[in-house]
């Protein structure tokens, strides 16, 4: 953890393994993200973190290519000194050649298959070259049988590591969740990435299982990069060496997780203090008015949805209201951009601002957050 | 809000009570369904009109018999099952199950009594009590039959089930020999033993091969890829038509085409696992479709090549691998180069091995397939695809090389199908004939060697045993053909099916590798995937 101030000290000590340079995605007029550009140094955990629908998913699937970003570049730079511009690679060339493997927010296991299955699955490219694609291994010629039992013993040794061994033979649809979760990193694991990439681990863990999580990521640590989205702050401030943080798909801090934690524009915009404290006064000043607007649900028909995640369904599904029309986030709506703004605005009493920011809002369509905030 | 409870209405109605009603019910839904379909019947009279005949006694019968069933079900069937679950408060046993108190010993050697006794006056027996009572007897014996092998493999199903594969491969290795020893015993002349085995052998065994191997191979398609086919028999038609155009124009020997027409078929799958690569479900389903329209529709059409609906006939037969023919004319007859007897059995009973012999190709390949990364790339598709290409597998070139498996197989299957038949036409490719492959697949568990052949047996084999009920004529009247009712059983039989088993006879999948112990995996884990 407090190697991050050594890096600083020291910047080209540790080369990046991924570079994202002014990734732009675009659904139809909805700007998910938005210029980001960040870096992930080998050997490290990168966590990226934002509120819900801050764009964090779309960041994933444009480096795993299951999206095509509409601009900017994803460098991925092997160990062995290759690189790869992941924008340019077919989505299932990315693991293979890239070598960049990841899990999904909702997990995604082969569920009638057994755990060491889901495993050897995952070894596919290895097996069928060693195979000679299929058709030596079919008549038993070749190296196939060595190769085989090669493979069983990497699916064995993640599986220790994960824990699972003992359910090695079981259908993967039988584990309950957190052995779920661990599985799939054990699968990505499989792969033999250089950089893994890990949607929300931790979601729906309990404290005992994210413990373990923690001390079977840090294990990967030294052999594997990760990249991380997170919501489960004990564990972004406990593993994390960097932290990238989105909120409406742009950057609005990166840095170490304390020089993160104490960034104001990180707690306005992810931590929410801000926002209690405005309804606090709010409600103290007893402005029924502001009361009632601060309760507005969220614009469904325009902005994110709930789940960040675009895997659920198709693209169309979450952007088909926008023909023609640009959706962007209003701007009162950043609450990072709030901080900034009130920086530049001479300090005023919080009792003052809040009573006398929320009118030229009210005039404001409404936004894509849940609380609309202090306009 | 007091709740008032009045006792009389929560008194649960007796099992009877309930049957009686439920009867009513049942009777006045069938009157409902059947006053059109049974009541009513539009016929012609002697000056060509169309005249309305009323069958209403017909109609009564059909209900009553409704109310009947209902009746008896809900009042003696549903307690009788519910009884069977509970245990004696004395022995803390079970009731012995209505299989054991089925299949007695007595009962066994009776009907084995029954039926050798049956068989040994066989011949004389419409002489002695007439054509009406023969047929009934006949039926008798046949149930006898029946009931004396269930017997069997009731008293010896662990043994049964333990060994099911070496079992099944060895019965059917021995099949022909055993059919042509037991019918040349009955006539007591081994050639009047070859001539009476044709029938088994070629409508019953090679018949049912012929979709056990295409079964097995839309199951690599449908099983393990999880991409919905309704198009499988066009491979079969390519396959069949291969061998039926370059045997009979080039005059190439069927040994040469067998594997051209596989690859040809292969060839096709890829051709129309290109433009569906991008498709799912319901709509890759439609697709194959009419891919399967559009081969039959071609072999119609394109009368200079195919000779349209008048099919291809003369098509030349299997020869014994260049050594020996099966035509009685040639020099090298089997018949002049063993020197036996000359009988067309010896070329069925050729085909049967060789039909064999491919069926069990295609299991052993897609065993040996399902053990390799490519077999497990096609389960993992059937099972997520977005986790597939997460992992690096491209799923372009999976999903084609399982159409091209699948279809290969199919190819193999239509050469020998033209080979059998002598005589290829579009008919045989009808859209039908691959709603009923595939029927045959699901019944059996997608994706299960076993249970397909089985499925394959019963629907097969169950179709054909229909042509040989005719004593029902006499119950029936005799304009009653029992095999125009077998389509009509066949979708009986997949609604009982799948309401007893919705995955199939055997919806376990055995995994493909292990660590400590092979445990089956149930079918409440495995999905059926998206197409």
């Amino acid at each position: 953890m407090n190697a991050s101030s050594i890096q600083k000290a020291n910047p080209g000590m540790k080369d990046a393994i991924l570079q994202v340079e002014h990734l732009s995605m675009k659904f139809g007029g909805l700007v998910a993200i938005g210029d980001l550009s960040f870096q992930a140094k080998r050997g490290e955990i990168t966590a990226l973190i934002g509120p819900n629908g801050a764009g964090k998913t779309t960041v994933f699937n444009c480096i795993t290519g299951f999206y095509k970003p509409s601009e900017g570049m994803i460098t991925l730079n092997g160990a062995d000194g290759s690189s790869f511009l992941l924008e340019r690679l077919p989505n299932h060339e990315i693991p293979a050649r890239a070598k960049v493997a990841r899990t999904f927010q909702n997990i995604r296991l082969f569920s009638g298959m057994t755990l060491l299955e889901n495993l050897l699955v995952a070894q596919h490219n290895k097996l069928m070259k060693a195979s000679g694609y299929t058709i030596l291994g079919l008549f038993g010629i070749g190296g196939y049988r060595r190769a085989s039992a090669e493979s069983v013993e990497l699916a064995k040794h993640w599986l220790e590591k994960a824990d699972l061994v003992d359910r090695a033979d079981d259908p993967a649809g039988d584990l309950p969740y957190g052995a779920q979760r661990r599985l799939e990193i054990a699968r990505a694991m499989c792969t033999g990435p250089e950089l893994l990439c890990l949607d929300e681990p931790a979601a729906g863990l309990n404290p005992k299982e994210s413990a373990a999580l923690n001390s079977l990521l840090m294990d990967i640590k030294s052999s594997t990069s990760i990249l991380l989205i997170e919501h489960d702050m004990s564990v972004v401030m406990q593993i994390s060496d960097h932290v990238v943080v989105l909120e409406y798909g742009r950057k609005i801090s990166d840095g170490s997780p304390q020089a993160v934690r104490t960034d104001p524009r990180v707690i306005a915009a992810y931590l929410g203090v801000d926002d209690e404290e405005v309804e606090t006064v709010l409600t103290e000043v007893g402005d029924e008015d502001v009361i009632e607007q601060l309760d507005i649900g969220p614009d469904t028909a325009h902005g994110p949805g709930t789940s960040s995640s675009y895997l659920a369904g198709p693209v169309s599904d979450t952007i088909g209201h926008s023909e023609g029309e640009r959706v962007t986030v209003s701007k009162g709506a950043s609450k990072a951009a709030q901080v900034d703004a009130r920086a530049s605005v001479a300090p005023r009493k919080p009792a003052e601002r809040a009573t006398a920011k929320p009118k030229p809002a009210a005039a404001k369509s409404p936004t894509p957050k849940p609380r609309g905030g202090r306009k | 809000m007091a709740v008032t409870v009045s006792s009389e209405r929560d008194t649960v109605a007796s099992p009877v009570q309930r049957a009686f009603r439920e009867a009513l019910y049942a009777g006045a839904i069938s009157l409902g369904l059947f006053v059109l379909f049974i009541g009513l019947k539009t016929d012609q009279n002697i000056s060509n009109q169309l005249i309305l005949v009323t069958r209403w006694w017909l109609l009564i019968t059909v209900v009553v018999l409704t109310m009947l069933g209902r009746f008896f079900y809900i009042a003696y069937g549903q307690p009788f099952m519910a009884n069977q679950k509970i245990a004696n408060v004395a022995t803390g046993l079970l009731p012995a199950s209505v299989a054991s108190r089925f299949f007695l010993l007595p009962a066994f050697i009776g009907a084995i009594v029954l039926a050798v006794v049956l068989f040994v006056f066989g011949g004389a027996l419409p002489g002695l009590v007439g054509d009406g009572l023969a047929g009934y007897l006949q039926f008798l014996r046949a149930l006898a039959v029946i009931y004396a092998l269930a017997c069997v493999i009731f008293y010896f199903r662990a043994y049964i089930h333990d060994n099911f594969t070496k079992l099944g491969v060895t019965a059917l290795v021995l099949y022909p020999i055993l059919v042509v020893g037991v019918l040349s015993l009955m006539s007591w002349s081994f050639v009047g033993g070859l001539q009476g085995s044709l029938k088994w052998i070629d409508n019953f065994g090679i018949q049912i091969l012929i979709y056990v191997m295409l079964a097995w191979g839309l199951n690599i398609v449908v099983g393990l890829a999880g991409l919905l086919d309704l198009g499988y028999v066009a491979f079969y038609a390519v396959g069949a038509y291969a061998y039926a155009l370059l045997g009979s124009h080039y005059g190439l020997s069927f040994w040469i085409l067998l594997p051209a027409a596989g690859a040809m078929a292969a060839f096709w799958g890829v051709m129309l696992g290109f433009p569906v690569l991008r498709l799912r479900g319901d709509y890759l389903a439609i697709v194959t479709l009419a891919f399967g329209e559009i081969i039959r529709l071609v072999l119609i059409n394109w009368r200079e090549v195919t000779n349209g609906s008048a099919g291809i006939s003369g098509i030349p037969k299997v020869t014994f691998f260049g050594l020996m023919t099966f035509n009685s004319t040639d020099p090298n007859y089997i018949g002049k180069v063993l020197h036996i007897a000359q009988s067309s059995a010896y070329y069925k009973i050729f085909l049967y091995y060789l039909i064999l012999a491919l069926a069990l190709l295609t299991a052993f390949v897609t065993i040996r397939l399902r053990r390799m990364p490519v077999g497990r790339a096609w389960e993992a598709l059937r099972e997520d695809e977005i986790a597939c290409r997460s992992l690096g597998i491209n799923t372009t070139t999976t999903k084609l090389t399982a159409f091209a498996t699948g279809a290969m197989f199919g190819g193999f299957a239509g050469a020998f199908f033209s080979a059998r038949q002598g005589f290829v036409s579009p008919e045989s490719f009808v859209f039908l004939e691959s709603a009923i492959i595939l029927a045959i697949v699901v019944l059996g568990g997608m994706g299960s060697l076993v249970g397909i052949a089985v499925a394959a047996m019963v629907m097969i084999g169950g179709t054909e045993a229909l042509r040989e009920l005719d004593f029902l004529k006499q119950v029936f009247g005799k304009d009653f053909t029992p095999e125009l009712y077998r389509m009509l059983l066949f979708g009986m039989a997949m609604v009982i099916v799948m309401l007893w088993k919705p995955r199939g006879f055997v919806g376990s999948r055995e995994p493909t590798a292990f660590l400590k112990e092979r445990r089956a995996v149930s079918s409440s884990f495995t999905k059926e995937g998206h197409g």
